[in-house]
């Protein structure tokens, strides 16, 4: 095999970061294979979504460093564009766009990044939502969508720009009780699929069953990681036990 | 006081439509134009660069803290000494709106600004550029949720454009101050072009409710 066949997808080396005097990233590193589902963890404040956020560009950093297939995570518009155009985000406040259609939403990016044409916009957009149980909700404002259906939109727009990874930051935490399930259908057959997602969860259920890897951040590190059945069943430090049974 | 004669009126209608199409006109053309560099000062103010967002707000400060018929006399007595002479009507046109365009940046920048935070990041995260994310994302709901305060921005520029009847531009209230220079009526004719006034501001308002709920549908 070549080197590039082995390379990973996402590789982090080595990533320190603070806000003023608050160092929340103190050094990490990850690397994250094509196909794996990377299930992130840990105490409010560790830093989770500052991690997922530097991963496209959204949040800087100071030392270290990112790539994504190859395409190293640096400052100026032109080579985010192209990061971005590799890295998908979904988060935690769906952060659709109010005056757009389900059908907009989803074919913005594809029309304005890619230059798609009319005809390919609707395909897109139907192909999309079709994916994600909502064939029938194309025409239909957030407004006029429930929680859930308003994260699967989310997730259509961001698998319209057919991102090698897809970055979720707690998707499920804005939701009802009942309405999370159904984008956790959505997640895992995506994980099915093959695609490559991190996401920053606290649904451990799922993390365990549809993970592929575990990681567990505290105070800013990689504390532990590894396989999420058996670091579920056996955590190997006291820290991530107590994590673990805090949240039941 | 003498009997009312608005009879007396009847030989200047032509003068007094004349003037009111040029009110109109000018309001119209000054307003399409004075929100159009809005937007652009709205932008330099919330995403451009330093020195042109630096500009703008000196722009803004300097139209915002000024009397519009100094602007307008500047424009159109001032300006001549710097080689620049301009009609009277072209004065007019371009003292609205350089006026409505300081009016509206801060109007607009106010929308922008309340637009959340999530939106330009779920827009930059889908390999928009910054300036494709502001014209396609943030700009429809920014006007949206400003629409009630640039339209009565524009209403007060109409009624505000009587001023320019002072550089002889041929509006409205110059057609006014003309036929009572002819016809001494000055409780009819300004009686009638104040009811005209009126019409026309309910006439906008409406006109402007109107195209913003056909430009920003409620959903
Ligand atoms: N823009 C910012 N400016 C200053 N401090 C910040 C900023 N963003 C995050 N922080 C701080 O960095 C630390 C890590 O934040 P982060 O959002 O990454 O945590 P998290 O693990 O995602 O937590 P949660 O589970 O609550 O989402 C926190 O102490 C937070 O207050
Ligand atoms: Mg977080």
């Amino acid at each position: 095999m070549s080197p590039a066949e082995t390379r990973p997808l996402v590789e982090i080396k080595d990533i320190r970061k603070s806000f003023g005097p608050l160092e929340v990233l103190k050094g990490i590193s990850m690397d994250v294979a094509q196909g794996d589902v990377v299930a992130i963890i840990g105490r409010s404040g560790s830093g989770k979504s500052t991690l997922l956020r530097t991963i496209n560009g959204l949040e800087t950093f100071d030392s270290g460093s990112i790539s994504v297939d190859g395409t190293p995570v640096i400052g100026g518009e032109k080579e985010l564009k192209a990061l971005r155009r590799k890295v998908g985000m979904v988060f935690q406040q769906f952060n659709l766009f109010p005056h757009l259609t389900a059908a907009e939403n989803v074919a913005l990016a594809p029309k304005v990044v890619l230059g798609a044409g009319a005809k390919e916009q609707a395909e897109t957009a139907r192909e999309m939502l079709e994916k994600v149980g909502l064939g029938d909700k194309l025409g239909n404002y957030p407004s006029q969508l429930s929680g859930g259906q308003q994260q699967r939109v989310a997730i259509a727009r961001a698998l319209a720009m057919h991102p090698k990874v897809l970055l979720c930051d707690e998707i499920t935490s804005a939701l009802d009780p009942e309405l999370v399930n159904e984008v956790l259908r959505v997640v895992e057959t995506l994980a099915k699929d093959g695609m490559t997602l991190i996401l920053v969860t606290h649904e451990m259920r799922f993390a365990r069953d549809v993970g592929s890897k575990l990681v567990f951040m505290h105070h800013g590190k990689v504390h532990e990681e590894g396989d999420p059945k058996t670091l579920f069943a056996k955590p190997g430090t006291p820290e991530l036990a107590q994590f673990v049974g805090s949240i039941g | 006081m003498r009997k009312l004669d608005f009879s007396a009126l009847l030989p200047y209608a032509d003068a007094l439509v004349e003037g009111l199409i040029f009110t109109v006109v000018l309001t119209l053309v000054s307003t399409l134009a004075g929100i159009a560099v809005g937007t652009v000062g709205a932008w330099a103010r919330t995403s451009g660069p330093r020195w042109a967002g630096g500009l703008v707000a000196a722009y803004v400060e300097v139209i915002r803290n000024t009397p519009f018929i100094v602007q307008l006399f500047f424009i159109f007595f001032g300006l001549p000494a710097a080689g620049v002479k301009l009609s009277e009507a072209s004065a007019a046109f371009l003292a609205m709106t350089i006026n409505l365009g300081a009016y509206s940046t801060e109007i607009i920048r106010a929308g922008i600004d309340a637009t959340p935070k999530g939106h330009w990041e779920a827009g930059l995260s889908l390999a928009m550029s910054r300036f494709e994310v502001f014209r396609h994302v943030v700009l429809a709901p920014a006007f949206k949720k400003v629409w009630p305060a640039l339209s009565s921005q524009i209403i007060i520029v109409m009624l505000g454009s009587s001023v320019v009847s002072q550089i002889s531009a041929e509006d409205l209230t110059y057609a006014a101050n003309f036929i009572q220079s002819r016809n001494f009526r000055a409780f009819e004719v300004y009686f009638l072009v104040t009811a005209l006034y009126l019409a026309l501001s309910i006439a906008m308002r409406a006109a402007l409710a109107a195209l913003g709920a056909k430009l920003f549908p409620k959903v």
